[in-house]
């Protein structure tokens, strides 16, 4: 028992129930539809870093921003007009800089959850059972990185304003744009995306334990913790949103959507 | 208004068992814990189930309803069709004792291992001064009614039984997180986290919270909260450095 | 020998049977003394019936309102219980209470703050300044699981220095006592059978603490779990101990009385602290037309008045509502009775229209969730039909007020299965702090009784013996169902022996308890020995019955009404019976034998304490004439 146990001598032993789980709902849905969509979001990241249509002026499409590459980078394109990638890169060159918000949503606690559970099946749903005879968590390498999200987060602050700041470009340049102002709503989903961060969080003011003697900052916590409570739906929306935005970019530079206002 | 149920309740002791069938009333208004005293009165004396309150409130009726972790008295009979059959079992994770009643003693193991509250050692009682926001979120954590519904959901050890050493469970390490945040807390429990209750076993896949009949949110406000700490402790040179330089206040 | 073969034997100093507020504060007091302290409990550890107070724990701290004290605590003690209180314990619990809880927060416990960072108190009915420490409407989980693990830190420092977490403190969980054991006059132990395994333990030790709680299972509507059998009264009553205030049962006013399954949990009274307003089926707050004379002058007579009284507490008088719980229970069934009840036989409780739906989650949530999860009502949108509920036993054992022993020597007891402490009805918030001041007290008390003890008393062998057979007694019968019986003396109890009582009633409920009292002996169980519910219940029955008929004989003596016991044939209070207590023992360990034993006055210093005009109401000319001896 709790403290204690009777000295009968009770076999212990869990209850024997065959099956993997007796759950009669659709558990197995949920983990489906996030593989499509996860798996979507892959296969379209390796078609963008290959496709080298990422400009059409004003707008920068957001997998291949900021432009660092001499070679590949109009004008235009680059972040201040810096490119100090040299001219003897010729590669895609989204796949500079497409590792720092890559990395912030693969280690991103949420996203860790969703392909956990539908990629890894561990586990595919509450209450049924995984398919590994073994599991060890993320206390050992690789997984153990997992522990470096917040690394990701400071470059993904920045990959988020370098795309508020492409927007606000845009803006002002073409302001009657539709790219524009779906590079504006990226921006927005990005950057929220991004703050409601459960490191954020706990960079904010998490890791006090006297809120009431930062009061600026258990603000600011209050705020992130608010955010967060929506981190999964903010991952998910400005997944899309940033699919979105960078297949219109693309679509212009390449002429298959065109009227006046595109 | 009241309709005839059909029940499978798993009957058996020291793991050996099977599910067996039954044809119950349910009236109105009723619960799952209603429908098994009902069975105990009128049609198995002997069947085995713990209870206490019938309230949601001291967390004693966990069991597995059509597969899924739940406490009996909170579980409507009218959330399941008329015709449905209901699947209760004990709950998994823990060894069984009787039908519904399971061993949970790996709990309050865990429970001892985890020092206790620490305060410095010159504050006295009546003296502690704590602002409301301060202890909020360890309120949070204390709302936990200690159904275990949370550590038997928790794949890790529900699904590999060898981890139950080295692994606290989603109740314990949301404890050493209740701890670490109280105001007046002095003891170090960072480290004592992650190497000997197993924090990095989770993997943060969010069962523990679906299942918590308090709706704490485990997992978003005690363990990852907690695995970032670990990390300022453990794994981030950056603040490992910062806190050479400057004595980090607390 | 048989009994050998599977009766474990444990020696201790201090056996406490009961894990709730009371049962682990004098296990840690115990403990704390050093002595070898078991605790016996018959469910898991941290699920006691304490996990269900809501409310908070009554202490002048004057956190909030600096003018509290002590005194003042007394007074609003003493005149909840309508002076029959043992004003001794009115007194010690007054003065200690506010310290029990700050021990509380020294060992890890998180009450609400006030601005200043200092323990929130709340308004409760009864109490004249806010007074209640609480944790939202969570107070005794909080309370219990402090205490739980100050136990467990006990055992780790235990571990620290004996290499054995118990060494010193061991929780028996799932274990149920079914006898005390006595060498002599003297308490020498326990004998318990573990639930899980149905084998036999037996507990050689000099000093006992009952911590039991109440008797709530003998009724049909109760907010009391199963445990609450009345186990430490009928304990104490077959050890030679007496029983006093038997007759006082407080009905809570406000338990859920839909939908069936939930009926007599339990609403807090924070409802209507924080707003929540009583109507009938007619729309009317008809509390305002059941303010007794005694307190007419501190209650509202007008809604305005009433509502203004929330937000402006020092220059208006509290609304009715906020009556002490026996005189709303008496109201709320006289309302039903007048046929002005709701469809389900209750009264609407009505905080929807009251507060905005944001602040009723915020500072109710667990009653939110409560009707929300076991009810499917919305208590933000609609108001709740609540109705009153067995809630609470003022009667228990007859102990000494500073230390907790009963008449038999080791025997201690406290919290709800002892007497006195609450006169005859207890205001709210009293209770926690009650299991804190006086669990530590009789903690203390056996500690010192082993001292002072020159030998250890001896287990016979011939009572393991005859206990294991009364144990085993139900399993080898092909007897009635236990299930039946216990729903038929629920049922008299709750008809005959409830709110209202009249003597030919209660007449009848003996009749019929008598009776069940043979059908109790032929009860049988079937199924074997392990986790058997049956069974469990068939021994159990033995001590509903016994407290059974210890409330209904002193129910039918008192002739008078107060506090928890209302008789329809003599509907005032009676200043003599005021200085009675009714005792109940028994001989053979079947009959129950009823006393009438003097109340003693109260100190001097205490007594003066009151107003002249108040004690007039509750005290005989006789005593009044004291009164003015003394003060002159």
């Amino acid at each position: 028992m709790t403290q204690t146990t009777p000295e009968a001598p009770v076999r212990r032993q869990r209850a024997q129930v065959k099956v993997r789980t007796l759950r009669t709902d659709r558990w197995w849905l949920v983990p489906l539809l996030t593989f499509l969509g996860l798996s979507s979001f892959l296969v379209y990241g390796v078609w963008a870093i290959i496709d080298n249509s990422f400009f059409v002026d004003p707008y920068v499409a957001p997998f291949a921003s900021p432009c660092l590459v001499e070679a590949m980078c109009p004008d235009g394109a680059r972040l201040f007009g810096w490119a100090p990638i040299g001219e003897w890169y010729t590669l895609s060159p989204g796949l500079l800089i497409l590792g720092l918000p890559g990395g912030f949503r693969l280690t991103c606690y949420y996203y860790r959850k969703s392909y956990y559970r539908s990629f890894w099946l561990s586990p595919p749903a509450c209450a049924v059972q995984e398919p590994h005879g073994k599991y060890t968590g993320e206390r050992r390498f690789p997984l153990i990185l997992q522990n470096i999200h917040r690394y990701f987060f400071y470059a993904a602050i920045v990959i988020g304003l370098v795309l508020a700041y492409d927007a606000v470009l845009a803006l002002i340049h073409k302001p009657e744009g539709l790219g524009t102002w779906i590079l504006v709503i990226n921006a927005v989903l990005i950057n929220a995306y991004t703050v409601s961060c459960h490191s954020c969080r706990h960079i904010t003011a998490g890791r006090l334990n006297h809120f009431s003697r930062h009061p600026l900052r258990y603000r600011a916590w209050t705020f992130v913790s608010k955010l967060n409570a929506k981190h999964q739906q903010l991952a998910w929306v400005s997944m899309f949103s940033v699919m979105a935005a960078d297949l219109y970019v693309r679509l212009v530079a390449k002429g298959i959507i065109s009227f006046p206002y595109a | 208004m009241s309709y005839k149920a059909k029940f499978k309740v798993w009957r058996g002791e020291g793991g050996e068992g099977r599910l067996e069938d039954f044809t119950v009333e349910v009236n109105d208004g009723e619960v799952v814990l209603d429908i098994i005293h009902r069975l105990q009165a009128t049609q198995a004396p002997d069947l085995a189930v713990r209870w206490n309150c019938k309230a949601g409130k001291c967390g004693s009726c966990s069991m597995e309803i059509n597969g899924k972790p739940r406490l009996g008295c909170m579980t409507r009979m009218s959330t399941f069709e008329e015709d449905e059959t209901i699947t209760v079992t004990p709950m998994r994770t823990f060894p069984v004792i009787k039908d519904l009643v399971t061993d949970v003693s790996y709990n309050y193991q865990k429970a001892r291992e985890i020092p206790s509250f620490t305060p410095p050692a010159d504050v006295k009682p009546g003296e502690y001064r704590m602002q409301q926001v301060d202890v909020e979120r360890s309120q949070e954590f204390r709302k936990c009614i200690e159904c275990f519904m949370c550590n038997n959901v928790c794949h890790v050890i529900r699904d590999h039984e060898e981890n139950k050493t080295n692994f606290s469970g989603p109740r314990f390490l949301m404890r050493i997180a209740e701890l670490d945040m109280h105001p007046y807390d002095v003891a170090d429990r960072q480290e004592a986290a992650q190497e000997q209750h197993g924090l990095g076993y989770c993997n943060i896949t969010k069962c523990c919270t679906e299942v918590c009949p308090e709706h704490i949110k485990i997992t978003d406000n005690a363990l990852i909260p907690m695995k970032e700490r670990v990390v300022d402790r453990k794994y981030d040179p950056l603040v490992w450095l910062g806190n050479k330089i400057f004595k980090r206040a607390k | 020998m048989e009994n050998s073969v599977n009766t474990e034997r444990h020696e201790y100093d201090v056996v406490v049977i009961g894990a709730g507020g009371a049962g682990l504060r004098a296990a840690i007091e115990a403990r704390q003394q050093g002595k070898r302290t078991a605790i016996v409990c018959k469910s898991l550890f941290g699920k006691a019936h304490t996990v269900m107070a809501e409310g908070g724990a009554a202490a002048a701290m004057g956190n909030v309102n600096s003018n509290d004290n002590w005194m003042v605590h007394f007074r609003d003690t003493m005149r909840g219980g309508k002076f029959l209180n043992n004003w001794r314990m009115a007194e010690l619990h007054a003065k200690e209470a506010p310290d029990r809880v700050w021990e509380l927060e020294a060992w890890g416990a998180l009450f609400d703050r006030t601005k200043d960072g200092k323990i929130s108190q709340r308004n409760f009915g009864g109490h004249e300044y806010p007074r209640l420490a609480h944790v939202g409407d969570r107070t005794g989980l909080e309370m219990i699981r402090t205490l739980q693990q100050r136990v467990v830190a006990l055992q780790q420092e235990d571990y620290e220095t004996h290499g054995d977490y118990e060494a010193y403190i061991k929780v028996f969980a799932e274990c149920t006592v079914t006898r005390l054991l006595k060498d002599g006059d003297r308490i020498s132990g326990a004998f318990a059978y573990w639930r899980e395994s149905g084998n036999f333990v037996l507990f050689d030790a000099p000093a006992v603490v009952l911590a039991t709680g109440g008797i709530g299972k003998s009724y049909v509507v109760t907010s009391n779990s199963w445990e609450y059998t009345g186990d430490g009264h009928a304990l104490a009553l077959l050890a030679g101990a007496n029983l006093i205030n038997m007759e006082f049962i407080q009905f809570h006013p406000t338990g859920m009385v839909w939908p069936p399954s939930v009926r007599g949990i339990l609403v807090t009274e924070s409802v209507r602290g924080d707003g929540g307003v009583l109507r009938n089926s007619e729309g009317k707050r008809f509390m305002f037309d059941y303010i007794p004379d005694v307190f007419k002058d501190q209650y509202a007579t007008t809604e305005e008045e009433g509502d203004r009284w929330y937000t402006d507490q020092a220059n208006n008088r509290r609304p009715p509502e906020l009556l002490p719980r026996d005189e709303v229970a008496r109201a709320i069934n006289a309302e039903v009775k007048a046929g002005r009840g709701s469809p389900q036989g209750g009264v609407f409780l009505d905080v929807s229209t009251r507060l905005p739906a944001e602040e009723i989650k915020k500072r109710l949530p667990s009653m939110h969730h409560q009707f929300k999860e076991l009810a499917d009502v919305d208590i933000t949108a609609e108001p709740m039909q609540v109705g009153p509920t067995c809630h609470y036993i003022m009667g228990g054992v007859e102990v000494d007020a500073d230390t907790g022993a009963a008449s038999v020597p080791g025997l201690f007891a406290a919290g709800e299965v002892s007497g006195g402490m609450h006169g005859s009805n207890r205001l709210g918030g009293n209770s926690l702090s009650d299991l804190l001041v006086f669990g530590r007290r009789a903690g203390a008390g056996a500690a010192a009784y082993i001292d002072a003890l020159e030998a250890r008393p001896k287990v016979s062998s011939e009572m393991v013996a005859d206990a294991r057979e009364e144990a085993l007694a139900p399993l080898g019968r092909h007897g009635e169902n236990p299930y039946e019986v216990h729903h038929e003396l629920q049922r008299t109890m709750n008809d005959l022996v409830g709110i209202i009582r009249k003597s030919e009633e209660i007449t009848e409920a003996l009749q019929v308890v008598e009776k069940i009292k043979e059908r109790v002996q032929l009860v049988g169980a079937a199924g074997s020995r392990i986790y058997n519910p049956g069974w469990h219940l068939a021994i159990d029955l033995r001590n509903m019955v016994l407290v059974s008929e210890c409330v209904a004989r002193a129910a039918l003596l008192r002739e008078e009404s107060r506090g928890g016991h209302t008789r329809d044939d003599f509907p005032g209070m009676n200043p003599v019976w005021r200085r009675k207590l009714l005792a109940c023992s028994t001989e053979d360990g079947t009959t129950i034998k009823v006393q009438e034993k003097p109340q003693s006055s109260m100190r001097d210093d205490l007594i003066t304490l009151f107003d002249r005009d108040e004690l007039k109401k509750y005290l005989t000319d006789e005593e009044m004439a004291e009164f003015d001896g003394i003060t002159k």
